[in-house]
């Protein structure tokens, strides 16, 4: 199976750990990911929160291109990356002014691809598929699925699983032999990208996820996006220091857990990269 | 501010933010699934409710719209799909560009700022020259030698792991790039 690739700002810089465990794990499910020629990055939180047009011109250019690269299904496995790219598919596809508008400043017509968030992706390899090629079952991993907010959030633009109770990520997890634990905070918010600009913020809403997972008999967090990953593994040290616990607990990506249950090594997935708990 | 500028800012709010704001009436829920309410100056009904009775400067001075993390929760949850999330992200659109923004939340400002700047130079986020230019004119706006150096010492350890890159991507056609930022952000063609 052939997929196009928007990797974004965050898996080509300090969480390019997430990019080698989705390249090694879906290289071991013979999916070949085609990265998008020169793309630009999607304007994230900074665009929306200070020039509207910008935040849908941004991703637009990266639509224009996956048409222009004939890429009719693109990954992106940062939420934040997925749900603008769709956010802007969605505005343009509703207003044929706005489309217009887009295409005069992009330079190109933003039609494009199929947008897939990293749990989409595997769900078009499929469920099935995934259960068939597990080699080494995840037995005796109890695990808290998080999804924090802009998979599912908000729903009309996200359209994908259910946007208070999310069972998606479980789905994957269980075929992969391990138990998902049943909590409460897995659509709460981690402080997403405030991480550097108000750490007080992250630490305070990230320490609630990790209690009520710890709370649950989680042993581990599996997330789908690389600012969830960031605020709860390597802020983890941080938010034990401020709270005075100990949870560590390690955060995996959910492309860690398939391909460790597809045979592959922690260090081919770069889970020794990980900040906090212990390696599998 | 006179009556005529004050409808054309709840318009300008209301084409930015695409929603209707006469539409709330108030529930609160909004508020109440707000993770960050608890420390707002104004909570989230409150800031609509401020922008349905025209106090708009009010609206744009306020912590609270760059208190707001972009959960998206306030805009899954309204019954009256009142779309509150983008009207935060309008509220500080126009108090960016009109100069209005919380003195006390010139730390996010300028964060969404240097990152903003860094994708208008190069296509894609530099880590590392954004954090500089984040460091030094959040240092030049607040005086506190401490900023300059809080979360420094992630430094040593995101070195460990492989994960500090230095030199950043750049991207072929930053000439477009550049277009894109004039027309959205500065009106040019």
């Amino acid at each position: 199976m052939n997929l196009g690739y928007y990797p974004g700002c965050a898996l080509h810089g300090s969480s390019d750990d997430y990019q080698q465990s989705l390249k090694a794990c879906f290289g071991a499910l013979d999916v070949s990911l085609k990265e998008l020629d020169d793309w630009i990055c999607c304007g994230a939180t900074a665009a929306h929160t200070l020039n509207h047009k910008l935040s849908i011109a941004l991703p637009a250019r990266n639509l224009a291109l996956a048409a222009q690269q004939g890429c009719e299904e693109l990954v992106a496995p940062c939420s934040m990356c997925s749900l603008q790219l769709k956010k802007a598919q969605k505005a343009i596809s509703g207003d044929a002014l706005l489309a217009a508008e887009m295409s005069r400043i992009v330079e190109a017509k933003p039609d494009g691809a199929r947008v897939l968030n990293l749990i989409e992706a595997l769900e078009r390899v499929g469920l099935e598929t995934i259960k068939t090629a597990v080699k080494a079952p995840l037995k005796d991993l109890k695990v808290a699925c998080y999804y924090g907010c802009l998979l599912t959030r908000p729903p009309k633009v996200a359209e994908f699983d259910d946007c208070e109770q999310p069972e998606s990520m479980e789905r994957i997890v269980a075929a992969l032999g391990a138990t998902p634990v049943a909590w409460n905070y897995k659509t709460e918010c981690c402080g997403a990208g405030m991480t550097m600009a108000d750490e007080d913020t992250v630490l305070e809403l990230s320490q609630k996820i990790l209690a009520d997972a710890a709370a649950h008999g989680a042993q581990s967090v599996v997330v789908a996006c690389p600012m969830c990953h960031v605020n709860l593994d390597m802020k983890q040290s941080a938010i034990e220091a401020r709270y005075g616990t100990k949870f560590g607990m390690t955060i995996y990506y959910l492309c860690d857990l398939v391909g460790l249950a597809l045979g592959l090594a922690p260090k081919t997935l770069g889970i020794n990269r990980h900040f906090a708990g212990r390696i599998a | 501010m006179s009556a005529t500028m004050q409808s054309d800012s709840i318009s300008l709010l209301e084409s930015l933010a695409q929603t209707k704001f006469a539409d709330c009436y108030q529930c609160g829920k909004c508020t109440a699934g707000c993770p960050r309410s608890a420390h707002m100056d104004k909570t989230p009904n409150q800031i609509v409710r401020m922008v349905q009775l025209g106090e708009v400067d009010a609206a744009l001075k306020t912590d609270a719209i760059w208190q707001c993390v972009s959960c998206e929760t306030c805009t899954a949850r309204c019954p009256k799909s009142v779309d509150c999330a983008a009207v935060i992200d309008a509220l500080r659109q126009v108090s960016y560009e009109r100069g209005m923004t919380s003195k006390q939340q010139a730390a996010v400002v300028l964060f969404q700022k240097a990152f903003l700047d860094s994708v208008r130079r190069n296509g894609r986020v530099n880590e590392v020259e954004m954090i500089a230019q984040y460091k030094l004119e959040g240092f030049a706006a607040m005086r506190r030698l401490g900023f300059l150096f809080e979360g420094a010492m992630l430094a040593p350890r995101l070195q460990m792991h492989h994960k500090l890159h230095l030199i950043g991507e750049k991207v072929r056609n930053r000439d477009l790039v550049r277009r894109i930022f004039a027309r959205c952000m500065d009106g040019k063609e």
